[in-house]
């Protein structure tokens, strides 16, 4: 392996600085800079302001022993994201710090090829010239034709956002193993059925040699031998030699799991992940049966090749892709993964932090939580687990996420890794540079309730400060000097720490495997590097002395050559011309000449995915195949709903599924309010992938879209009080109207408002074109009603006022309302018609806040026990009801209709808490025989 | 924000329930809103067995959205058959069963609305169900259910564990009723003829063939008789238990009544000293049990009211169905009956009709039922089930007809029509009245039967498949949280500060 850091010196970006990097065209001195990422919607204080792309983003890299590190692909596959970023440079600068890949060779002391299982290692860096700070996580892949068997490859989360990085580094970690862990087995499978593959035809071979030598043998039945059958003989030998090496690989790479895996602590949070490891293990390293069939159905009649002796490495071969290495399920399945964590780490840190502080709370109140929290955000990657498993025909089990993994995720209690990493740093910096941060720490200690995991973060803290010495260095600059220092650490961490770390959960875990930490942060200004830092690491420093700014520095790199450059054709070439197939080096090439761009097939399969993946209550009309309309309408958020719905049985409903068909007839002007949502979907190809995780695609812009559109409601109608507290209370509010888009458009945004029976979707019906039933009203809370003009409809109408007392009624049409009165202060506060609240997003905030506040009261009304039951035996019925009464209107300072929305809630919660298996029914329609009014505009 | 409304029901605690002021002004804004809704035409089009027709057609006691006096705050609609249920039956004190015309019979808690089991084996509608609880005397309490179907057969089930306990097949014609004497414990079975069973299932003694209609309704009178109707006929049969002398079982007939002009279409006991009839041209017959004479006779049910109207009214619709008796309910007092479309309250005592509701639905109604608190709830074939309180009338002035949203669609005829029966009613003596406390409205088709639990509330089965359970929405919530305390205990989470 080169090492990598001396190249960094001579590769430094040299078209880099003579790219027009910015327009102006004034002379130097009179232009203002302009600040150059307004257009992205950034502000100036955003941390992206000294980076040269646009947003994070995932880079998958490798270390081609034929032309160096070169980039692989990009998640999002966009060039607008890294904009113009240098992705070559990043790639060696990423892949140079992977200092524990490892070779299969010869050990001194085996006869045979040896593999090595190595950890992944997880690396942080920084490089303050491009303002980048990477999350870089390598890995090997086996191929059976690379060097020493292995291929170095590496994925990196790239950030301009250095805290982010830091104090994602756990979460990071996780996902990223996860993607890798996807990665490995899908090779480790591609990697023995090449080696099955090898093996017969060797086996072949050694049957022509042997048949010749018999021959020849027979030819000449003189004492001696030719050198003709000498050579045979001896090419006979090195066969039967590379027969019995291939062999012991193949047993090798099939032992892996079991010996692996007897070899970890298992940890408590890591048991799931490694039971799945373990099953999928048992699946694809199983002797034969998967490998086998899998080989032999994909290729019926493989037919052994004559492997000519002396075949020797040519330069010139096609290395296989990451896909091929990788069998393209898995690969697919890796992209998936991948995109999922581009888009959970989407975004502002704090925004992260506080949404996973907020998921981390609400995980707390399991009891509330259900009542209007979007349960597909709180356990998303649950349902984006069950969702990408891919339904595609294949005789294994689908890889890596499966559903073992743990149901509830990770909780993803940022303090923890925010400690870790921001502690262990401070351990050797000490408060000047930790000053600020050092406050953050403390504020997060404080928000952090349990004491218990205190104590774990005070253990683990610990236990970093005995170890940072060893495995954590923050080193000035990304300097050659770091090499040094870098397997100094290497070696210290091969010291294995005593097994009573594991207690203190996943962050010490981390120190305790293979993996290391680095950080090497860039810190441009040495005022942040304390002293006795300096001191130990005068190189740094006088490096970082010498080149004070970047750009300047970087003149120092102009006069290498690039291999960047050559990099780039080299890709080119690899991936656009059809492969010259050498057949005695790359065996099991025979079945390509189509290669494609790495990245196409992930688009198309992921499209696939989605179709087959999704849940089987959607509606029919996808399986008929029509694509385009499904890609809508998985588009589209409020859809997204409408399929998720649980009910299958009502889907089945032959007039629902009428229903269902008009949305391809509508789609187009139904979504064209939303045409640049879809836009985007369809311009960034891995915005489609995520179509596995629903939730983390829709949720935010449904969220926002939904905000809007609830705002709009209330700005119009001045009557959006009494029909959001229909919502509130229970009573089944129907939205009456022609226009399916604009109906579904409300129902979406009223759906905020709806309390839910469970952890399912919203009791929402986004559109029902058949008359109402009573059922219809007991299951939905939100009914969107389609009027039909022609006598046909007059049944629909009909069963809406029979069953008008169980229902408001808000036609779109005529716009007016029927339903109750509402006299309380509590909706008022929850949708203000004058509010200054512009965005939908933060109306939706705004909503959820109020309504948390709303839930909590609840929860204090069902769980008082003097206001349900008698306090002692004689007390009257009458009493504890005159007790519930004033609890609710001075405690809760609730005033009329508001006490009827805390009683509804409270049932749903006790409900919900007595349900043993929840889901199961439908709670009972709850009603009041309350006068309606008629409100109009 | 412009509320275009006024309330329409805050009247109804006041002695009479609406004050007739303010309906024009009401009647104008909620045509508004049907125009709002339904594009008005749409509205008047849609015609069915519902209440909005009726206030049009006929002077149909409505009662507004405003139901303080209805405990139904609650249901849950249970789903499990697939055509019309027709029959409910109390097991205990928490389950029922329901049976219908697709063979299946269905048990289910009450309380919960779970469906605890189905009972597969006929293979046409059931035409009669019984249950068949063992009193003291027997050892094994268990609960046999006993269905007749238009199969021929007769299943009887365990009814705790939906094991088949036995199944008869030897019926020349449909079982149309099924009756227990417990006192004798056996059971009797009606069809073309009369089968009395024991226990065992043992066929113990059968009457000849009756008649090709066979019996339609059967009960047990006292000296161990029981009486049929068979057709326009009374008949009363008298067991004889195996004695000293005899060691068989025997039914004899031992009369025959033929008061009746017209088909007997129900039947029921009184008191231990008489019973009642009722036939299809409206005559209600109350006979006396020990003697088997007759006590009183009523007929002309549209007699007490002698107004044009109504005389209209009722030769509008002078088909006999009008007038036909569907089902009896008593008391100690009164014997209520349905009378087509009406309710009727006959005094005992009085022997007269003290309280009438002519047009109780819109359509016949089904099935009545007293409850202890001086309610009757009846269910109709318009698929409504209504709560009527019987109430001495104190004072003259009374005006049964609350407006409530429904009238909307009335168009301003309501006031007109809704005023007369009143009028009616009080030139004529009677002196009480069916007030309407409140209606429930969940049901898409006829309502054929409802059951009462004291502790759970209403179930009403329907042609709709469907069954609802209507449950009082205060009790059921403070249950809740009396449950969820006990599990909140069991779970330790509750720590009581003692």
């Amino acid at each position: 392996m080169i090492s990598a850091p001396d190249v960094v010196a001579f590769t430094k970006e040299e078209e880099y600085e003579e790219e027009p990097y910015n327009e102006p065209a004034l002379p130097e001195e009179y232009s203002v800079p302009l600040f150059p990422f307004a257009s992205q919607g950034a502000n100036p204080w955003s941390k992206l302001s000294g980076a040269k792309f646009s947003r994070d983003f995932i880079l998958i890299s490798e270390f081609s022993e034929q032309v160096g590190p070169q980039p692989l692909l990009t998640i999002p596959n966009d060039t607008k994201v890294f904009g113009t970023f240098d992705l070559n440079y990043f790639s060696l600068r990423i892949m140079s710090v992977d200092y524990q890949a490892s070779f299969v060779g010869h050990p001194p002391g085996s006869a045979y090829p040896k593999l090595n299982f190595v950890e992944d290692s997880k690396v942080v860096l920084g490089d303050s010239k491009e303002g980048a700070f990477a999350y870089v996580h390598h890995l090997t892949l086996y191929d059976l034709e690379a060097r020493g068997f292995v291929r170095p490859f590496c994925m990196a989360y790239i950030s301009a956002d250095q805290h982010k990085i830091m104090q994602q580094f756990q979460e990071l970690s996780a996902e990223f193993s996860r993607a890798s862990e996807c990665l490995k087995t899908g090779n480790r499978k591609a990697f023995a059925g090449e080696l099955e593959k090898k093996l017969k035809d060797l086996d072949y071979t050694r049957t022509v040699l042997h048949t010749e030598t018999e021959i020849q043998k027979k030819a000449n039945d003189k004492g001696f031998y030719s050198s003709q059958a000498i050579e045979k003989a001896n090419e006979l030998a090195s066969v039967e030699k590379s027969i019995i090496e291939h062999q012991d690989l193949l047993k090798q790479i099939r032992s892996y799991p079991h010996r692996k895996l007897k070899g970890r602590d298992l940890c408590p949070g890591e048991m799931e992940h490694i039971q799945d490891q373990a099953s999928q293990a048992s699946t694809t390293s199983n002797p034969d049966e998967s490998a086998d069939t899998d080989l032999y159905t994909c290729r019926p009649a493989y037919t052994p090749k004559l492997i000519k002796a002396k075949s020797t490495k040519c330069f010139d071969k096609k290395l296989k892709t990451l896909e091929e290495l990788c069998d393209t399920e898995y690969f697919t399945q890796t992209l998936a993964q991948l995109s999922h964590i581009e888009h959970m780490f989407r975004g502002d840190l704090c925004y992260l932090l506080t949404s996973q502080i907020d998921r981390a709370l609400l995980k707390q109140q399991h009891i509330t939580n259900f009542l209007f929290e979007d349960f597909v955000e709180v356990d998303d990657r649950m349902v984006g687990k069950q969702e990408s498993i891919p339904s595609k025909p294949s005789q294994d089990r689908p890889p890596s996420s499966s559903l073992e993994e743990c149901p509830i995720p990770k909780v993803l209690i940022s303090v923890g890794s925010y400690k870790s990493s921001v502690e262990s740093v401070l351990i050797k910096m000490e408060q000047e540079l930790g000053d600020e941060e050092y406050k953050e720490v403390e504020v997060t200690e404080l928000s952090s309730v349990d004491p218990q995991e205190n104590l774990d973060y005070l253990d683990m803290d610990m236990k970093g400060s005995i170890s940072s010495g060893e495995s954590i260095e923050v080193l000035g600059t990304e300097k050659s000097t770091s090499v040094l220092s870098k397997s100094d650490s290497q070696a210290s961490l091969t010291v294995p720490l005593s097994p009573q770390v594991v207690r203190s959960k996943a962050v010490s875990h981390r120190t305790i495997s293979e993996d290391s930490i680095e950080v090497l942060s860039t810190c441009p200004s040495e005022a942040l590097i304390p002293d006795d830092f300096k001191a130990s690491y005068p190189s740094a420093i006088n490096e970082e002395e010498s080149y004070p700014d970047g750009n300047e520095g970087a003149i120092h790199f102009q006069a290498s050559i690039s291999p960047p450059e050559l990099g780039e054709s080299e890709e080119g070439s690899v991936e656009n011309t059809p492969s010259q197939i050498d057949s005695s080096c790359c065996i099991g090439k025979e079945s390509d000449g189509q290669l494609v761009l790495p990245s196409t097939p992930a688009h198309t399969h992921s499209d696939e995915d989605g179709v087959v993946s999704s849940p089987p209550q959607r509606h029919r009309q996808k399986d008929q195949g029509f694509r385009v309309d499904f890609s809508m309408e998985n588009a589209n958020p409020s859809s997204r709903d409408n399929s998720c719905e649980g009910f299958p049985a009502y889907e089945l409903d032959p007039s629902h599924l009428l229903a269902s068909r008009d949305i391809s007839k509508t789609s187009l002007d139904n979504y064209s309010d939303t045409t640049s949502y879809v836009s985007s979907v369809a311009s960034t190809s891995s915005d489609r992938i995520p179509s596995a995780y629903p939730a983390g695609l829709s949720s935010d812009r449904h969220k926002k879209r939904a905000g809007q559109n609830a705002l709009k409601f209330i700005r119009q109608y001045p009557f959006a009080h009494p029909a959001i507290y229909s919502l509130l209370s229970g009573r089944t509010l129907v939205v009456l109207g022609e226009d399916e888009t604009i109906v579904r458009k409300l129902v979406t945004a009223l759906a905020i408002f709806v309390p839910s029976y469970g952890c399912y979707a919203k009791p929402v019906k986004h559109w029902a074109s058949s008359p109402l039933h009573i059922m219809d009203f007991q299951k939905w809370k939100l009914i969107g009603l389609q009027r039909v003009a022609s006598p046909a409809g007059a049944g629909t109408l009909h069963a809406l006022s029979r069953y008008s007392r169980y229902t408001s009624i808000l036609d779109l049409d005529n716009k007016t309302l029927r339903c109750p009165l509402y006299r309380g202060t509590l909706v008022p506060r929850l949708a203000d018609h004058r509010t200054q609240i512009k965005r939908g997003s933060t109306y939706y905030l705004h909503v959820q806040s109020m309504l948390t506040q709303l839930c909590s009261k609840a929860f204090l009304y069902t769980f008082c026990h003097h206001l349900h039951l008698p306090t002692h035996d004689k007390e009257t019925e009458e009493l504890v009801a005159s007790r519930q009464a004033s609890f609710l209107k001075l405690t809760l300072g609730l005033v009329n209709e508001d006490v009827r929305v805390v009683q509804y809630l409270a049932e749903l919660l006790k409900l919900h808490y007595m349900q043993e298996s929840p889901g199961t029914s439908h709670p009972m329609l709850r009603f009041d025989y309350v006068p309606s009014f008629l409100y109009k505009i | 924000m412009k509320a275009h409304c006024s309330s329409p029901g805050e009247t109804g605690e006041t002695g009479s329930p609406h004050p007739p002021g303010p309906r024009s002004p009401l009647h104008q804004k909620h045509l508004d809103l049907g125009s709002g809704l339904g594009r008005s035409s749409s509205w008047t089009c849609c015609s069915s067995s519902s209440q909005i027709m009726g206030v049009r057609k006929s002077p149909l006691q409505t009662i507004g959205e405003e139901q303080t006096q209805n405990p139904y705050t609650e249901l849950l609609v249970l789903k499990a058959h697939h055509d019309i249920v027709r029959f409910l039956v109390q097991l205990d004190d928490y389950r029922f069963a329901s049976a219908g015309d697709d063979g299946i019979v269905v048990v289910w808690n009450a309380q919960t609305g779970e469906k605890l089991l189905e009972l597969n084996g006929h293979t046409q509608k059931i035409t009669a169900i019984i249950t068949f609880s063992s009193l003291g005397s027997c050892e094994e309490k268990n609960q046999l259910i006993l269905t007749a179907s238009a199969d021929r057969t007769v299943i009887v089930w365990d009814g705790d564990t939906a094991r088949q306990v036995q199944r008869i097949s030897c019926f020349q014609s449909t079982v149309k009723c099924l009756t227990v004497l417990q006192r004798l414990d056996v059971w009797l079975s009606g069809g073309n003829d009369l089968c009395v069973w024991n226990r065992k299932l043992d066929l113990l003694c059968k009457t000849s063939h009756l008649s090709d209609t066979g019996i339609s309704a059967l009960v047990e009178i006292p000296k161990k008789c029981v009486v049929a109707a068979v057709g326009k006929e009374l008949i009363i049969f008298r067991l004889v238990a195996p004695t000293g002398g005899s060691l068989e079982w025997d039914i004899l007939e031992v009369k025959r009544l033929l008061d009746h002009q017209d088909n007997i279409l129900s039947l029921i006991n009184v008191n231990d000293l008489s019973f009642v009839t009722g036939s299809h041209i409206g005559e209600l017959i109350i006979w006396d049990a020990l003697d088997w004479t007759m006590q009183a006779y009523e007929r002309n049910f549209w007699d007490p009211s002698p107004q044009l109207d109504t005389q209209q009214e009722i030769k509008l619709c002078q088909k006999s169905n009008d007038i036909s008796i569907h089902h009896f309910t008593c008391d100690e007092e009164n014997v209520f009956a349905a009378v087509g479309r009406g309710l009727y309250v006959y005094n005992l005592q009085m022997k007269r009709v003290i309280a009438c509701q002519k047009t109780a639905h819109d359509s016949n109604v089904l099935h009545i039922a007293k409850l202890p608190n001086r309610q009757l709830i009846s269910c109709s074939e318009d698929g409504s089930v209504r709560i009527w309180e019987l109430r001495e009338k104190q004072q003259l002035a009374a005006e049964p007809v609350p407006t409530g949203f429904f009238n909307m669609w009335g168009f301003g005829r309501v006031n007109k029509q809704a005023s007369q029966p009143v009028k009616k009613q009080q030139e004529n003596a009677t002196s009480c009245s069916l007030e309407l406390i409140g209606d429930l409205i969940g049901h898409s088709s006829s309502v054929e039967m409802f059951l009462y639990f004291e502790d759970h509330g209403l179930v009403t089965c329907s042609a709709d498949h469907l069954i609802i359970l209507w449950k009082n929405g205060e009790r059921e919530s403070g249950l809740r949280s009396l449950r969820l305390f006990q599990k909140l205990e069991e779970n330790g989470d509750l720590y009581l500060a003692v």
